[in-house]
């Protein structure tokens, strides 16, 4: 019941197994394109995340250059504090660098768009980035045209 | 306890439910003979041979072989008593995915480190004494009942057990396996220095093999002797059970209410 | 009228002592798996049994998931413009859930099934019996190498199943109904993440392949050891199989994907 056809099929078996695992992790997954681990995190303070989540994607010019891997709110100031990793490649940001939170198209998922500012020096890991500006909220958008024309009339 | 005795049953009680199975049954076996346990069907023979192997616990009573207490050990020593054991199963019990000679290497190659060289010879020389030599390459199922026992048996002796038990090795056999059958074990037993325990109902074969037999009934030994003494026995019990008349002490009816009282009894409701 | 309530307490009692038959039995079998690995051809023969004869039912099943999820996501979403993430749709669906899934549920068909029968009819045709006497553990010969083949072949089997889903999803919607190639493949790779989807999903596939093989070796052991013994223990591994696999499912999902 042992043979060496055995050995070769389960040998076949396990490769294929692991091939597929392979593909699932460079082809499928983000694994191959970006790594979490490599890079450095700043942080920054906003008013509203609007409906940010950890993982989403952290862009420049709109380009993927890194993720946010925490969120949490400060009491003392009444913000929400966002944690950001940056990856290793992309170290020339300048410390006046300004975040803005933004929704790919009218429904899509919502992300971190940078814009480089004009200073010499660069972000280092642990930096804040001063400059934010909150997600646009859609309700309140809609509140606020809703109460301007009933101004202007 | 004589030297001579290899296993020694006292005083074994073993019940399913309020069925008795054993009710204070005393048994010696000595070295070297081949010894019958004869009796009905139905009156748990195969489990006094489980519970001489200690996968069944009696519920009183103490099984003594070759000194050490089988109900007292613990799994590994038990185990370890086992590997002088064997036992052939009467539904031969060959493992249906393995060919005959893997079946008859299995015991050797779990127990010993043999090269497969030693394994293959031993397992040759097995096959050779029940005569299936030629049949080594074949698969249990292309095997009749009677090869399939001849298998079991190799693959029992395959690692020389000191005791050697057969359950019901008759049963469902034809007349020349029957026959193949009684001399395998008479030859095993002799050739090989075996002590033999033969369980069975078939009174023809069994006594003209062996050296001692005992007769159970209800749980208890109702005759015991060689086979001469025995067919001399006034025990009107043995006399039934040997001569195979349909009824005396041991009724042809099950328990019964009265026939009479029982028929009236579904024709008033 | 109290008969109900004693009717359902008694059968509470009966899960209970099954349950901890059950548990008592896989401690020894989990006592078994160490002196496996000094042996370890009995685990590639059954990892053949188990793992490479389940290959076939897996793949195609789950090109047929894949394909048929590629077509039908692409309809709903073309409504909405966004047909450029079916990528990302079928991915998740199959690497998060259908995968792990539907590949426990032919697991439980396949394997399991064939698991509980054969060691049932080794118990009823007293092969495991007569191991015991031939002074060898039939819970270490025979069970544990089978509990081990099941148990390592489950997240292999479910990692194909996503594949080859995934490349179902890809002939139909790329292939056939004309989705972008590089947008199926690069929003896929943007919104999968390796730890949280696939990694988490392969738990769920070795979760669901210890419980698997675990009811099917149990009841194999615990069958009857007659005809209609073993064909009931092998319905119960199927049924029990499935339930547990969508019970945890849901428990499962809700510890990994529930937060955030």
């Amino acid at each position: 019941m042992y043979t060496r056809m055995t050995e070769i099929a389960v040998g076949c078996f396990v490769a294929v197994g692991l091939a597929a695992l392979v593909m699932l992790a460079m082809k499928v997954s983000n694994l191959g394109a970006f790594s979490d681990t490599d890079g450095y995190t700043v942080s920054a303070r906003f008013e509203n995340i609007g409906g940010l989540k950890v993982r989403s994607p952290v862009r420049l010019g709109g380009v993927r250059i890194g993720r946010v891997n925490a969120i949490s709110y400060d009491q003392d100031r009444y913000e929400a504090v966002i944690e950001m990793t940056i990856g290793n490649s992309y170290d020339r940001l300048p410390v006046d660098t300004a975040a803005n939170i933004f929704t790919s198209g009218l429904l899509g998922e919502q992300y971190i768009g940078l814009e480089p500012g004009a200073e010499e020096d660069y972000l280092a890991s642990g930096d804040v980035i001063e400059l934010t500006q909150s997600a646009i909220i859609i309700e309140q958008l809609i509140g606020h045209f809703l109460l301007n024309e009933s101004q202007a009339e | 306890m004589s030297s001579n005795v290899l296993l020694t049953i006292k005083g074994l009680h073993f019940s399913y439910g309020r069925r008795a199975i054993a009710d204070g049954i005393d048994i010696e076996v000595e070295r070297g003979k081949i010894t019958t346990i004869m009796g009905p069907s139905g009156t748990g023979k195969t489990t006094l041979l489980r519970m001489i192997g200690g996968q069944v616990a009696p519920h009183r009573g103490d099984i003594v072989f070759d000194g050490e207490s089988i109900p007292a050990l613990g799994k590994a020593q038990l185990l370890e008593t086992r590997k002088s054991m064997g036992l052939l199963f009467q539904a031969s019990a060959l493992f249906t995915g393995l060919s005959v000679y893997d079946n008859v290497a299995f015991p050797i190659r779990e127990h010993t480190k043999l090269s497969e060289r030693m394994v293959r010879h031993l397992v040759l020389s097995k096959l050779e004494a029940v005569g299936l030599r030629g049949a080594a390459e074949l698969m249990p199922a292309e095997l009749s009942g009677g090869m399939a026992r001849r298998v079991a048996l190799a693959r029992a002796v395959a690692l020389d057990p000191r005791l050697m038990m057969y359950d019901e090795p008759f049963v469902g056999q034809d007349p020349i396996t029957m026959g193949v059958i009684t001399r395998l074990i008479k030859l095993l037993n002799d050739s090989l220095g075996l002590t033999s325990i033969i369980v069975s109902h078939d009174v023809h074969e069994v006594m003209a093999i062996s050296d001692y037999v005992y007769l159970i009934s209800a749980g208890k030994v109702i005759a015991s002797g060689t086979p001469q003494q025995l067919q001399q026995s006034d025990s009107p019990w043995a006399q039934q059970f040997l001569r195979a008349e349909p009824d005396g002490p041991v009724s042809f009816q099950y328990p019964a209410l009265d026939y009479k009282k029982d028929l009236f009894g579904l024709a008033k409701s | 009228m109290f008969e109900p309530i004693r009717l359902i307490g008694e059968a509470a009692l009966r899960a209970l002592a099954r349950l901890g038959q059950a548990t008592l039995f896989i401690v020894q079998v989990i006592a078994g798996i160490p002196p496996l690995l000094r042996r370890f051809s009995l685990v590639i023969t059954q990892l053949y049994e188990v793992g490479v004869l389940s290959i076939a039912i897996i793949a195609v099943s789950a090109l047929a998931v894949g394909m048929v999820l590629g077509l039908q996501m692409f309809y709903t979403l073309r409504d909405f413009g966004s047909e450029q993430i079916l990528g990302q749709v079928v991915a998740l669906s199959l690497v998060r859930e259908l995968g792990p899934v539907l590949t426990g549920l032919l697991f439980a068909g396949r394997a399991g099934s064939a698991l509980t029968a054969e060691i049932g009819l080794m118990k009823a045709t007293e092969q495991l019996s007569s191991m015991e006497m031939m002074a060898v553990d039939p819970i270490k010969r025979v069970v544990a190498p089978r509990f081990l083949a099941g148990i390592l072949s489950m997240p292999l089997l479910a990692a194909m199943f996503s594949a080859v889903g995934i490349i179902g999803g890809y002939l139909v919607g790329v292939g056939m109904l004309g989705v972008d190639s590089g947008a199926f493949w690069s929003l896929m790779q943007a919104n999968v993440d390796f730890y949280d989807d696939i990694l988490n999903g392969m738990i769920k596939s070795l979760v669901f392949g210890i419980i698997i093989t675990w009811i099917a070796v149990f009841e194999g052991y615990d069958a009857k050891p007659t005809a209609e013994g073993v064909s009931r223990a092998t319905m119960r591994t199927v049924v029990h199989s499935a339930f547990a696999v969508l019970a945890f499912d849901f428990i499962l999902t809700a510890l990994m994907f529930g937060g955030s």
